[in-house]
């Protein structure tokens, strides 16, 4: 080398681009993670305006506390909303009360009893059912279990709160497994081996032990799945049916919030009609409801976080 | 009293060969600390440092783990400010200039004073890709001047041989003394004027840390050496002069023989003889 | 004196242990349901479709007629659809990954788009169609078009990608920076060369889960109101296609039966597609993983 390495250096150094790229790259880098903002300004903004249009035209408590929700009747169209929520809540509770019992069960066998190689393969197994598209479950639904539950219960229509609810449970079971399973397993083993060291047995260190250590990570994953259920869409609209009513049964067709936007966002009402604002209004009160579902979570996992 | 003091003299033996070099010399310094002060926010970690650093020596900074050691060596090339909190007051020159003066460019600095760090930390690229790293990033491309670099700078690490025949290998595919050794190389691809050593040996076996020891005393024929070390036999092997680290405070500064056999401060003489740290 | 008396504690002993195998047959039986879910959808689905699946139905259009139905606009849609999302989703994501983990002050506004970020992740993919309806088909006017729903999706899985960028960015050993600080590089020299290659196997794997939840996405299709039946290939970003969930919500409705097994049919094209996507991922999760 004819010349030091220092001296080729201090010749190519071009330090005035070199500045300018370390000044703009944060400010680009910046407004990119801005936009998520940004797009949450869009949504709330959006359903807000929308919404708003919505209630110049019909009264807000005809809206919250109205029980017939009857939009498309010709003469006198009807918005109370509470039929739509009556709906989105049976397949929810449907939801929450099958996955709760088998994805704890599976998450407490995963983290208490299964040996590595039994975890290895059944975590992806549930990974695998987790990310099945909700449209297959939807199908699913329709096609399978709706047909299977009519062998059992005769006067089940085809389209009804149970055979969504049950999908929408298998549905939201990997997720309350895995995130169940990962608040058990961090609780440390130390703990476990007090509790098997006095004699107690695998069911006794699960349940008085272990379960409670993890209780807020496993709370925090059912109020997820609430959420999920909640704003699930596809299987409560080919399964659930479109008949909104105010009655506590589930083996009648239901419509639940997300199912009336896919309504009428399959049919042919026109761009400023009070139907189509009523989609924003129905997706606002749907944004609310999973929004405070969330927030709840975020508080659970922090507010009683366990430290160990 | 004074059987007391016998039973605390150090049994470390120093390299007596090379201390005759430095006391008549007249070496520039390298850095020259004053006055300095630094701060991990509320925690005071250097207090008023003033020491000089005198070019083509190794210099050890010894002390208890907290003392302040790798926090002094990490000012030197500015390293310390990647923690966010960090505040100093004082200067540090190197060659005369303020480092933390305003318009010093720390990339500048960085590209003098280079660094080895406690754990082998290669990229996980190829060994030619981790020497080239340096001339790379500072504009070099021309590909026959980097195959010069990279052969020179393995050689200046006396790993050439090791791997010449496998440079496009991944560098984890070596051993941890190896790596070290290519982490040396690739800190000698931009030619320093100083590399500074933070433990450099502390996750190596015995053997790869005399590697490393013997090259240190080779590089110091061209680069000034600052070296971190909790091992007291190794400061005493390999360095010229050795500053003890307290508290945050240089308790004593001098050559590294006077430091291991007549040590000046009571504390000192405690800690190389093995009462504390 | 002894305050526990043997002979109870034996009896107790056995009927504790019973309980423990009885329950741990019921943890069990509940880890099996979810399986035996997944094996019976699996078996209904390929039962119903096979006998559908053919060469003639990924090439034909849709149709009135079940047995000349095909999927071809839907397959070629939905390839579209994915060639909008992923440039999009993954720029926009890995940036604001890198802007949170290596630019980002602990600071007020960067505490808000975190949190911002986690919340967007649990927004119903029903209210992004609605956002995707008022902004990018109606205000700024792309139409039911490849771009608004593409747009629409990267929204869509943006937090799901952020999130996935940011851990394999944080999974980057700090020394790796350090090494490359210590030769005099700048910060985006070692973002852009140090940091960015090593986390890139970990920004890939979770990107292409991501697309592949993108890809299985009905609800907000359907609220920007793309169409079902398509007698042609779209040719530009701003032309309307339909995609593979869209044609199968489609036929799923319809009261003929046989129409139930052309979605089924349609339904294993898009399982497959999934099935190739995440083996992808997985592939090298594995090939890269555990490196330093």
């Amino acid at each position: 080398m004819s010349q030091s390495v220092q001296s080729m250096i201090a010749a190519s150094r071009n330090k005035k681009s070199k500045k300018i790229i370390e000044k703009l790259v944060p400010i680009a880098l910046f407004l990119a993670a801005a936009l998520s903002v940004l797009t949450t300004f869009g949504i709330v903004f959006t359903l807000i305006f929308e919404t708003f249009e919505f209630f110049t035209r019909i009264s807000i408590t005809d809206y919250i506390f109205g029980t017939e929700w009857l939009p498309f009747s010709g003469k006198e169209p009807l918005y109370g909303v509470l039929p739509l929520i009556l709906g989105t809540f049976k397949v929810t509770f449907i939801a929450i009360l099958v996955a709760v019992p088998f994805g704890l069960g599976a998450a407490i066998y995963l983290s208490e009893y299964a040996s590595d190689k039994t975890r290895r393969i059944v975590k992806p197994i549930l990974e695998i059912l987790a990310g099945v598209p909700t449209i297959v479950y939807g199908f699913f639904a329709l096609t399978f279990i709706t047909p299977a539950l009519q062998e059992i219960i005769p006067s089940l229509k085809i389209f009804n709160a149970l055979s969504p609810g049950i999908v929408v449970g298998i549905m939201i079971l990997p997720m309350i497994a895995s995130m169940s399973e990962d608040a058990m397993s961090s609780v440390p083993n130390s703990i476990r081996e007090g509790a098997l060291g006095l004699g107690s047995t695998k069911f006794e260190v699960a349940i008085k032990v272990v379960l409670p250590a993890a209780l807020s990570g496993i709370v925090a994953s059912v109020v997820l799945a609430v959420s999920r259920a909640i704003g699930e869409t596809m299987i409560v609209s080919l399964a659930g049916g479109s008949t909104p009513t105010f009655e506590f049964g589930f083996t009648d067709s239901i419509q639940t919030m997300t199912a009336y936007i896919v309504q009428v966002s399959t049919g042919d009402a026109g761009y400023g009609t009070t139907i189509y604002y009523s989609i924003y209004a129905v997706g606002f009160t749907l944004f609310i409801f999973t929004l405070a579902m969330n927030l709840l979570a975020q508080y659970i996992s922090k507010r009683f976080r366990e430290e160990y | 009293m004074i059987q007391i003091a016998e039973q605390k003299t150090p049994k470390i033996v120093v390299n007596n060969a090379k201390s005759k070099a430095v006391s008549n010399s007249k070496k520039e310094f390298v850095f020259q600390t004053k006055n300095f002060d630094l701060w991990y926010g509320e925690h005071h970690a250097l207090k008023n440092l003033n020491i000089d650093i005198a070019e083509n020596e190794v210099t050890a900074v010894i002390g208890p783990s907290g003392c302040g050691k790798s926090t002094y060596v990490k000012a030197l090339n500015r390293m310390v400010e990647l923690v966010p909190t960090v505040r100093t007051t004082g200067e540090i020159n190197y060659r005369g200039r303020n480092i933390f003066g305003t318009n010093y460019e720390v990339e500048e600095l960085r590209t003098k004073v280079g660094m080895v760090f406690q754990k082998p930390n290669p990229f996980p690229k190829s060994i030619y890709d981790n020497i080239a790293y340096g001339p790379r990033i500072h504009g070099i491309k021309n590909k026959k001047i980097l195959d010069e670099i990279v052969e020179k700078s393995l050689q200046g690490a006396a790993i050439w041989d090791d791997v010449k025949d496998r440079l496009h290998q991944n560098a984890y595919s070596l051993s941890g003394g190896q790596q070290q050794r290519i982490c040396i190389a690739r800190c000698l691809a931009i030619e320093p004027d100083v590399i500074l050593m933070d433990e450099p040996t502390s996750a190596l076996d015995p053997i790869s840390t005399l590697k490393v020891e013997e090259l240190v005393q080779e590089l110091k024929e061209q680069y000034s050496i600052i070296i971190v070390t909790h091992n007291m036999q190794q400061a005493a092997r390999i360095s010229d002069k050795t500053a003890f680290f307290l508290n945050g405070e240089i308790v004593e500064f001098d050559q590294t023989d006077k430091i291991f056999s007549n040590p000046t401060d009571r504390r000192t003489e405690d800690y190389i003889s093995g009462r504390f740290g | 004196m002894k305050y526990l008396n043997d002979v109870l504690v034996m009896k107790r002993m056995n009927s504790r242990l019973t309980f423990n195998k009885v329950w741990k047959a019921i943890f069990l039986l509940a880890t099996s349901f979810a399986l035996l879910s997944l094996a019976v959808l699996l078996f209904r689905i390929f039962s119903q479709g096979l006998g559908y699946l053919n060469f003639d139905f990924l090439t034909n259009f849709a149709s009135r007629i079940p047995g000349n139905a095909g999927i071809k606009a839907a397959l070629i849609g939905s390839l579209w659809l994915m060639a909008v999302v992923a440039p999009v989703s993954i720029i926009l994501g890995v940036s604001t990954a890198i802007y949170l983990e290596e630019y980002a002050k602990k600071n007020k506004i960067n505490d808000f788009i975190r949190m911002n970020i986690a919340n967007l992740a649990g927004v119903p993919s029903i209210v992004f169609g609605l956002l995707g309806l008022t902004i990018f088909v109606r205000m700024l006017d792309f139409g039911k078009s490849i771009l608004a729903a593409g747009f629409t999706m990267s929204l869509l899985i943006l937090p799901v990608i952020i999130v996935a960028a940011q851990e394999a960015i944080r999974a980057v050993p700090n020394e790796q920076r350090e090494a490359s600080y210590g030769m005099g590089a700048t910060k985006w020299q070692t973002i852009i060369r140090v940091v960015l290659p090593a986390a890139i196997p970990g920004i890939l794997t979770g990107s292409i889960l991501a697309l592949s939840r993108a890809i299985g996405e009905t609800a907000p299709l359907v609220v920007i109101g793309i169409p079902v039946i398509l007698q042609f290939l779209p040719t530009g970003l701003l032309d309307s296609f339909t995609a593979l969930p869209m044609q199968i919500f489609d036929w799923a409705k319809r009261p003929q039966e046989e129409f139930q097994y052309v979605a089924a049919a349609g339904i294993i094209v898009l399982m497959t597609m999934l099935v190739l996507m995440n083996s992808i991922a997985v592939l090298i999760r594995n090939k890269f993983q555990k490196r330093y």
